[in-house]
């Protein structure tokens, strides 16, 4: 998949490589941007109150 | 899958003149290649299964990192903002004022109540130097999580101001986003932690802590754990996760006022330095 990604991409091999580092930097940001916060909500780690006294 | 093209296209010329329909042997290699087709796209299949599978142990080991390292970074970040923010906007001296009379030890009366800000407004800064000489975090209105993820300490909103009568109840993170209780095992009764507001410091003692079920909710009546008790002093309670990763119980940490100081007397002398730190930052 990723292969095929990388020989699909244009220009010479050293533009492919830039290209690819910068896709693998987009989906970072936007994995800690939204994925991250959104799967966090299905950790415990962050229940620090108590019962029914937890606030809006 | 250029392998398999390659390896395909190569084949071809080995084909010789058998490209076309000819007499015999050409159904047995059409039906050979259609084998070999059929592997490649089980080949593809697998491979590319593989890869997605490999791609989701890469993304959660990232979240792993996100979650207990970097909201750290970021909540770190917020807090000191938060606190050198709300310290810039206080009055009174950043040194400890040398009482009149040294023999008397200076009796400032009861110390006084704020008014509860609204949800999301900063109540004051809290300093407890057992964890470390540059703890201070944010005290903030409300329990949300919005509150608690990026801004620290949380104030319940149904319990008393610091210096009431009652229970002055905050709730703060184990781990993740800052992890302002992370030692809150680590206190000792005895230890001090000062709770500044803009009318001045207000010292508790740590007396001791508990470990319950996150249901237990009588931990933060005005007399923690005594329904129906009238209180007479005041009570600092902190509430966070229990174990350290994990979130099936709730550690408390129950303190007592001590003593309080007004803004104009300058701050307690263990947290002094600390405190013009604070304002002099920029």
């Amino acid at each position: 998949m990723y292969g095929w990604i990388f020989r699909h991409l244009p220009g010479p091999l050293w533009v492919r490589i830039l290209t690819s580092v910068a896709l693998v930097a987009c989906a970072l940001v936007l994995m800690v941007q939204f994925l991250f916060p959104w799967m966090s909500q299905f950790t415990t780690l962050t229940d620090s109150t108590i019962g029914s006294a937890q606030q809006p | 899958m250029a392998q398999q093209q390659t390896q395909q296209a190569a084949a071809v010329p080995d084909d010789g003149a058998g490209n076309g329909p000819g007499p015999g042997g050409y159904r047995p290699r059409s039906a050979r290649n259609a084998g070999r087709a059929r592997a490649g796209i089980v080949r593809t299949i697998v491979l590319v299964v593989g890869e997605l599978l490999l791609t989701a142990g890469v993304i959660l080991l990232l979240f792993v990192a996100w979650e207990l390292w970097w909201t750290n970074v970021e909540a770190d970040a917020k807090q000191s903002q938060a606190v050198q923010g709300f310290a810039k906007s206080l009055a009174g001296p950043v040194a400890p004022v040398a009482p009149a009379n040294p023999a008397a030890p200076p009796n400032y009366g009861k110390p006084v109540v704020a008014q509860a800000p609204e949800h999301g407004g900063m109540i004051g800064i809290m300093y407890i130097p057992r964890f470390g000489p540059d703890y201070s975090r944010p005290i903030i209105e409300g329990t949300g999580s919005d509150i608690l993820d990026t801004l620290g300490l949380g104030h319940y909103g149904t319990t008393s101001m610091p210096g009431a009568p009652g229970n002055f109840a905050v709730a703060g993170h184990r781990q993740t986003h800052g992890a302002v209780l992370d030692n809150i095992h680590l206190l000792v009764p005895g230890d001090k932690i000062y709770v500044q507001t803009k009318d001045g410091y207000y010292t508790y003692v740590f007396r001791n802590n508990q470990i319950v079920l996150p249901s237990r909710t009588d931990v933060l009546l005005p007399v923690p754990t005594q329904p129906g008790a009238t209180p007479t002093e005041s009570y600092l309670t902190m509430t966070s996760c229990n174990p350290r990763f994990g979130s099936e119980e709730r550690i408390i940490a129950y303190s007592t006022l001590e003593s309080w100081q007004p803004a104009s007397a300058g701050p307690p002398q263990d947290i002094a330095k600390q405190v013009a730190q604070t304002r002099g930052k920029s």
